[in-house]
């Protein structure tokens, strides 16, 4: 056991912190898209975009150990995240590099790092959402044309996207559902698709319904063999673990709640002399914690280059319980002003109490993260 | 950036493992909880000689001179087949003389407990119920460079077997011996029966200069050295607890298929081992602040033993739950578990302790 870092690694902290002491000053206004378009400029040209992607392409090269260090000084600085197309790099990238053809990187690959528009992600439908893999999109090949029909649901940002990664199903008669899934790029301009959003209980819109009309897709948009879409989705997904950024947020948001619990009153004193308050933050600081280091094990497995079992899922559901929790007492410690639209701090622990489900249910629900524990890691029999 | 155990600390993790089924598996602790003694002094003798006592001890003072982290996978090992052993209470009797002991003291007292030839045991908690220094009324006059004692100690660890205690009152450590004139011990059995603990009374007993510890102010890191210990004994028997009723849920059939298959099953045990794991991650890096002397420690410290107790409070209760009837028959073996809990939760202070404690050195 050991924290310490090599010299090359201290020198690489070294190089992100000049970086942030001169290009985000305290007291920058990160809502500024001038502001947005320079620090992207100047991280694209240190290859902090695409940090962990080959060199060949146009990302960085980076070691493990760099990308956690580079998420660690940015998240503590509160930074902007490095790049706009957030769906691009996070998965339609990384999918494309491993299984794109030379001509499909050099069509998407420049245009995700310098954000140039965005990419949205047709997985879950209607009745195919913890199940994923039972999704019945229908696709069927006419000569160089693949045709797609059915409908796509809880497709983040679909109405300002340009691009979609599309799942669907190019055989459905196969034995193992996993197998018969395709993996298609699509132009969301391409006739025949339409996009209806989905109002949350923000009253935002963040998500919407997308519906496929006999959409024509050029079979040079196939993304992977035919038939191979699972494998493509599953294995892009595969990042380093750390959970550093996650971790480094909750620490923010658990700050946050500190200082929420200094200026209410309970019982006529401030909340965070509670004992009850108190106990509970550091029940949560606890649990954040264990996710750091439930990270730095997984890191350090990742590092010796062995499989990774379920840290993920233990990691996410303990995210999951904390950004419930947040917004629980943040607005219990209001009291009866608790439900009040924009009483206290302009209503943003309101907001915050209603938004966590985009965290918690996307990507997998707590009881399905539970499933994929008993059954991976306790061996339990499956469902 | 490393945190992963060594090959070595690995190997050491399967030679525990190794001895203790084959020599103490839980049939044997069955055995050795109904003897008045309650352990086994041949075994004492024999992990005396594979030089497991003296793990952490210097090795000028006879033993490994390993650390804490060390110490973490020989003591989640013991956890896990609830051995019954006075290892616990030397191992912390012996890091109190460290910490706290002069290098003649450390020389005097330390190669009788690496090799096991003494058992010591730290009596430090009152009536109080306080696990800080303000918990401590021991009256200790001075009687010349020495002391005198009077007052009580409970909760002492294999308080009956112990043939020297490290006594703690407000600004002092004393090492008293067992069979000093005045000293008392009365076993206080626990529900637990793999768990020994004992009063000691102290009437006018006499130390002598030469058994006052150096370096009093020391108690603080001994007490964090101590509650690491324990967190890591009851993470092992925790983690134990899940994987017999996990073999339980797998086998045991109900409505036709085994009962693990359902989620009522399943997700309980899922939990408990997020909670086991994550707690196991804050001891493992509280370990490497001890080892390092890093100012973190007391926090990493009390979040892992605040968590660890609540979680193994909860397994216990569930593992006795998940296995239905049998769950609470003395053949089926989660009650053992159930019962250390007991033990553990409260042992140098419960959740709430350690929460206040945690939140509180987050402020400083």
């Amino acid at each position: 056991m050991d924290f310490h870092f090599t010299p090359e690694e201290e020198a690489f902290r070294a190089e992100v912190r000049a970086f942030l002491d001169e290009n985000l000053p305290p007291g920058t206004n990160t809502n500024d898209p001038s502001f947005i378009a320079e620090w992207n400029r100047k991280a694209r040209e240190k290859r902090w975009i695409g940090f962990s992607w080959p060199k060949e392409v146009g990302g960085g090269g980076a070691t493990i150990m760099q990308q956690v260090i580079l998420k660690e000084e940015m998240s503590k600085r509160k930074a902007p995240p490095l790049g706009t197309c957030f769906m691009g790099l996070a998965w339609v990238g990384p999918a494309i590099i491993q299984y794109g053809t030379e001509a499909q990187k050099q069509r998407f690959i420049p245009d995700i790092l310098d954000g140039k528009y965005q990419w949205c992600t047709g997985y879950s439908e209607p009745s195919s959402g913890s199940d994923l893999a039972s999704l019945q999109c229908k696709c069927v090949r006419e000569g160089d044309t693949y045709v797609v029909n059915g409908q796509k649901i809880w497709t983040s940002i679909a109405m300002w996207s340009k691009w979609i990664i599309l799942l669907v199903r190019t055989d459905p008669n196969v034995t193992v559902k996993h197998d018969g899934i395709t993996c298609l790029l699509v132009p969301m301009d391409t006739p025949g698709i339409t996009v209806r959003p989905i109002k949350n209980m923000s009253g935002g819109a963040m998500f919407a319904e997308v519906f496929f009309d006999d959409v024509r897709v050029p079979v040079e948009n196939r993304l992977g063999a035919e038939g191979q879409g699972w494998q493509v989705t599953v294995s892009a997904l595969a990042h380093e673990r750390s959970s550093i950024a996650e971790v480094e947020g909750l620490k923010r948001k658990l700050e946050e709640v500190k200082e929420l619990a200094r200026r209410s009153t309970k019982n006529g004193r401030p909340a965070l002399e509670d004992d009850g308050i108190r106990r509970r933050i550091a029940r949560y600081e606890a649990k954040i914690e264990g996710m750091r280091f439930n990270g730095m094990r997984a890191l350090t497995k990742q590092l010796k280059g062995e499989p990774l079992g379920a840290e993920t899922s233990i990691n996410k559901l303990l995210r999951a319980e904390l950004e419930v929790a947040f917004g629980e007492i943040a607005l219990e410690m209001q009291g009866s002003a608790g439900h009040l639209e924009k009483e206290i701090d302009g209503g943003r622990w309101q907001r915050f109490a209603l938004s966590w489900p985009e965290v918690v249910i996307g990507g997998g629900t707590p009881n399905i993260q539970k499933n994929i524990i008993a059954e991976r890691v306790l061996g339990l029999p499956k469902d | 950036m490393n945190f992963g155990f060594t090959e070595e600390q690995e190997l050491l993790r399967q030679e525990v493992r190794k001895f203790l089924d084959a020599h103490c598996p839980l049939e044997e602790v069955r055995k050795l909880m109904e003897t008045p003694e309650g352990f086994s002094r041949d075994l004492w003798k024999q992990m005396g000689e594979l030089g497991w006592i003296g793990l952490p001890i210097a090795e000028v003072h006879g033993g490994a001179g390993l650390g804490w982290v060390d110490l973490v996978v020989l003591l989640e090992e013991m956890g896990r087949t609830l051995f019954p052993s006075p290892f616990l209470a030397t191992t912390i009797a012996a890091a109190a003389i460290r910490e706290a002991g002069s290098d003649a003291q450390q020389a005097q007292w330390l190669p009788l407990l690496a090799d096991g030839s003494k058992i010591g045991s730290l009596a430090y908690l009152e009536a109080s119920d306080r696990h800080d220094e303000a918990g401590l009324e021991l009256a200790a006059k001075p009687n010349g460079a020495g002391f005198v004692l009077s007052g009580d100690k409970v909760q002492v660890l294999d308080a009956a077997a112990a043939d020297l205690f490290v006594v703690a009152w407000r600004g002092g450590l004393a090492v008293v011996e067992r069979n000093a004139k005045g000293v008392t011990v009365t076993p206080t059995p626990s529900i637990d029966q793999t768990r020994r603990v004992g009063r000691v009374r102290f009437d006018d007993v006499a130390v002598a200069a030469g058994a006052v510890l150096a370096n009093p102010a020391a108690l603080g890191r001994v007490l964090d050295l101590a509650t690491a210990a324990v967190t890591a004994e009851l993470l092992g028997a925790a983690e134990q607890a899940i994987r017999i009723t996990v073999d339980y849920a797998k086998e045991r059939e109900q409505f036709g298929q085994p009962i693990g298959r359902f989620q009522g099953v399943k997700h309980p045990l899922a939990e408990m081992y997020v909670d086991v794991e994550s707690a196991k991650s804050i001891l493992y890096y509280a370990a490497w602040c001890l080892d390092e002397g890093d100012a973190d420690a007391s926090r990493a410290v009390s979040l892992a033993k605040a968590y660890a107790s609540e979680a193994f409070a909860r397994i216990g209760i569930d593992a006795v739950q998940l296995h239905g009837g049998v769950g609470f028959t003395w053949e089926y073996d989660p009650h053992l578990y159930l019962k250390r809990s007991k033990w553990a939760r409260p042992a140098f202070g419960d959740s709430d302790f350690h929460y206040d404690r945690a939140i509180a050195l987050g402020e400083k």
